[in-house]
């Protein structure tokens, strides 16, 4: 029966690198070592800082995976060979990674789904700007577009998230007395992205975050909406770029009021670029756990209103209609036009943040 | 960033010169925020102390609180001690810093742990938070901690959650206006396991914490507007959701604000509400408008008279200046479209770059 139990998931969320979230973690761990759990790390990222290496002192490691990629030898967590120790609890660092081409999984949160579904619990660390959700508000915050990202539903499933916080003013400190980054790497991080500024930013972001997981942790699993009607949110995609920040948008939203939330796509003989393109944000919008649909034009608006009154949606998340040729501008956009048409539903136009 | 740069009025800078001396002065503030006893914050400040003696600092203890448990004594051990006072008054016994001595030995650094304390009748302050802004007067730096129970202004809210009101309260400018501000954070499961008896269950410290990361969240954001008003930038992103709901007299406000309300809460942001000046309003619609606003404020919208001439281009300087996220607007205004114009809902649409519209119908009609 134990052989079924799922792992637990605990999550130390920080906002930059260097304000102690690993050294967190390995303090958890210790404590699990001196009351006897069978604790193993899978994972550890030492950035050559010492008082954090010292923290692992004494715990048994679970060798990397070494793997040559493009002529180039990579480490990755050897995921199998966790699953084989098979430890009551891993220690996993740096949840966001983005594996090397060639392992079994393209990102370390799945590696880490594995262990859970194999009854191990672990133990991780990410920062805030990671989480999908957040991807378009942190590139407009710091200028930084995050490449390796966290499907926001990965860490709403973690059971604890622990927010580790220390000031911008001692971050800075300790970028500058070498304890985060080599000293020339430093320097440029203090200029760059470590500004006052953005730090202040950030770290205001993953508080506002963390409130909601722990606010979301009180909430039973099945909430009774307190409006009494069921908010469902539908999010129209298209081929255009701005759709990744609409789908982000609409699935944030969503997540906030509890809203159920899918999208739709009116097919009227797109082109071909505009076909790949829409494939790939309905392949965005699932791995989010966005249910997809299509339905056949030719009128654009007519086709969300009826489909939206079909699957009684509340309301309609639509993008901004782009700058358009003057002739073309003397009719009305779609937006214009499902505005008109779904009188009865409330249509958010999103903002292109980013 | 994308911000833009723009000249610091001659007041804000007069502002800025004052705050600086003020602040060249004054030692330095920093106060470990936590929402409940035995969440780590006496083990936190405590190593700070103990790390920055190792760098050089002159680092005194001020007060402990009761027994402490062996790994934060090893601590202490480390550092050099000037206990409080034993008083007694009215049959009561009470620990009060010795302000005195403190002067007398003049550290760099006072640790304090037990922020939230009163000081028997006829001393110095009554409450200890005054001691420390005597410390600070003084030009000697404090490191304290202190539990979300015990500021002032969320005494309500904590009163919800716990059934109690806390004995000692202290201000939230005391937050506000510290230098330095770091939530110390644990799971309520690990509370409840560190033995002892715990007066609150899963679920209130649950809510504990959200309302003590709210509340720093809120005091870095006064932290942030400060940074970007000080280095002359005008940003215009917010970090934190600011939703505007815009009222008329035939909008259906009351949907509006609610759901303002509810989004608001879930994104633990803030809610304004904003009317246009009309002078040539019917009385059936004052009165409408009046309703609406008193609604407004009962929701605890901030509420704004917009004086624009457009009510396109008032709404968007509005919510640039505010930092607004999130438009919620009523529907009635697409009625008054005509084929050969293009209504005002259709111009903000084009114009609206940096929030959301979220337009509402008329009435509940499902």
């Amino acid at each position: 029966m134990s052989e079924e139990r799922k792992g637990r998931l605990k999550i130390y969320l920080g906002y930059a690198a260097g304000v102690g979230k690993t050294y967190r973690m390995l303090e958890e761990a210790q404590a699990l070592r001196a009351e006897g759990v069978d604790i193993a790390i899978a994972y550890f990222e030492p950035h050559g800082r010492r008082e954090t290496i010292a923290k692992t002192e004494g715990f048994e490691t679970v060798p990397r995976r070494t793997l040559t990629y493009a002529g180039t030898q990579f480490e990755e967590m050897d995921t199998d060979a966790v699953l084989r120790r098979k430890p009551a609890v891993a220690v996993v660092d740096e949840f966001a990674h983005t594996n090397v081409p060639g392992m079994a999984h393209d990102k370390r949160w799945q590696d880490v789904r594995a262990l859970l579904d194999a009854g191990i619990d672990v133990l991780t660390t990410m920062n805030v700007q990671h989480l999908e959700s957040l991807n378009d508000q942190v590139c407009r915050v710091t200028g930084v577009r995050v490449r390796e990202t966290v499907p926001d539903w990965v860490v709403d499933e973690a059971e604890e998230v622990v927010f580790v916080d220390l000031t911008p003013r001692a971050l800075r400190n300790r970028i500058e007395r070498g304890v985060v980054y080599a000293p020339e790497k430093a320097r440029r991080a203090m200029d760059n992205f470590f500004t006052e500024g953005n730090l202040t930013a950030l770290r205001e972001i993953a508080m506002r975050h963390a409130a909601h997981e722990a606010e979301d942790k009180l909430r039973p699993a099945k909430a009774i909406p307190i409006t009494g009607r069921h908010e469902r949110i539908l999010i129209c995609l298209t081929g255009s770029p701005s759709s990744a920040i609409l789908i982000r948008r609409g699935k944030r939203v969503a997540d906030y009021i509890q809203a159920d939330c899918i999208a739709v796509h009116v097919s009227g003989g797109a082109g071909e670029r505009q076909r790949e393109a829409v494939e790939r944000h309905m392949s965005f919008a699932r791995n989010l756990r966005i249910d997809t649909h299509v339905v056949e034009g030719p009128d654009i608006a007519a086709a969300i209103a009826t489909f939206a009154r079909s699957q009684r949606i509340t309301q309609i998340f639509m993008g901004r209609p782009g700058p358009r040729p003057l002739l073309k501008s003397l009719r009305e956009s779609v937006v214009q036009q499902v505005v008109r048409q779904a009188r009865d539903k409330q249509i958010t136009i999103v903002a292109e943040r980013g | 960033m994308a911000e833009l740069t723009r000249r610091p009025d001659p007041e804000e800078l007069l502002r800025r010169v004052q705050a600086e001396e003020r602040r060249e002065q004054r030692g330095r503030l920093k106060v470990f925020l936590g929402y409940a006893p035995r969440v780590g914050k006496s083990m936190r400040m405590f190593d700070e102390g103990r790390r920055r003696k190792e760098r050089g600092e002159d680092v005194v203890v001020a007060s402990i609180q009761g027994e402490l448990p062996a790994d934060i004594q090893c601590l202490v051990d480390q550092l050099e001690v000037i206990p409080t006072l034993t008083e007694h008054y009215a049959g009561r016994e009470f620990q009060v810093l010795d302000i005195a001595g403190l002067f007398r030995r003049h550290p760099q650094i006072v640790l304090i742990d037990g922020l939230a304390n009163d000081n028997p009748p006829g001393s110095r302050n009554p409450q200890r938070w005054q001691d420390v802004e005597n410390l600070l007067g003084r030009g000697i730096g404090v490191i304290t901690a202190v539990n979300v129970q015990h500021i002032k202004e969320r005494q309500d809210d904590v009163a919800r959650v716990t059934g109690k009101r806390a004995a000692y309260s202290i201000p939230e400018a005391f937050l506000i206006e510290a230098d330095d501000i770091e939530v110390v954070d644990a799971p309520p499961e690990a509370l409840l396991g560190r033995g002892g008896q715990m007066a609150l269950d899963a679920r209130q410290l649950g809510e504990l914490r959200e309302l003590a990361l709210v509340l720093a969240a809120n005091v870095v954001d006064r932290q942030l507007q400060g940074y970007l008003s000080s280095h002359g930038i005008a940003a215009l992103w917010g970090v934190q959701e600011r939703i505007l709901v815009c009222l008329t007299p035939r909008s259906n406000a009351e949907t509006m604000l609610r759901s303002g309300r509810r989004n608001a809460r879930r994104f633990h942001g803030a809610l304004l509400a904003a009317y246009f000046e009309q002078e040539n309003l019917s009385a059936a619609d004052r009165v409408k408008l009046e309703a609406n606003l008193a609604l407004a404020r009962e929701l605890g919208a901030e509420v704004h008279c917009l004086k624009a001439s457009g009510f396109v281009e008032g709404i968007l300087a509005f919510a640039r200046e505010q930092h607004i996220t999130q438009v919620f607007l009523g529907h009635t205004l697409r009625d008054q479209s005509r084929w050969f114009l293009r209504s005002p809902i259709d111009k903000l649409i084009e114009e609206a770059a940096d929030f959301d519209l979220r337009l509402f119908p008329h009435a509940e009609t499902e």
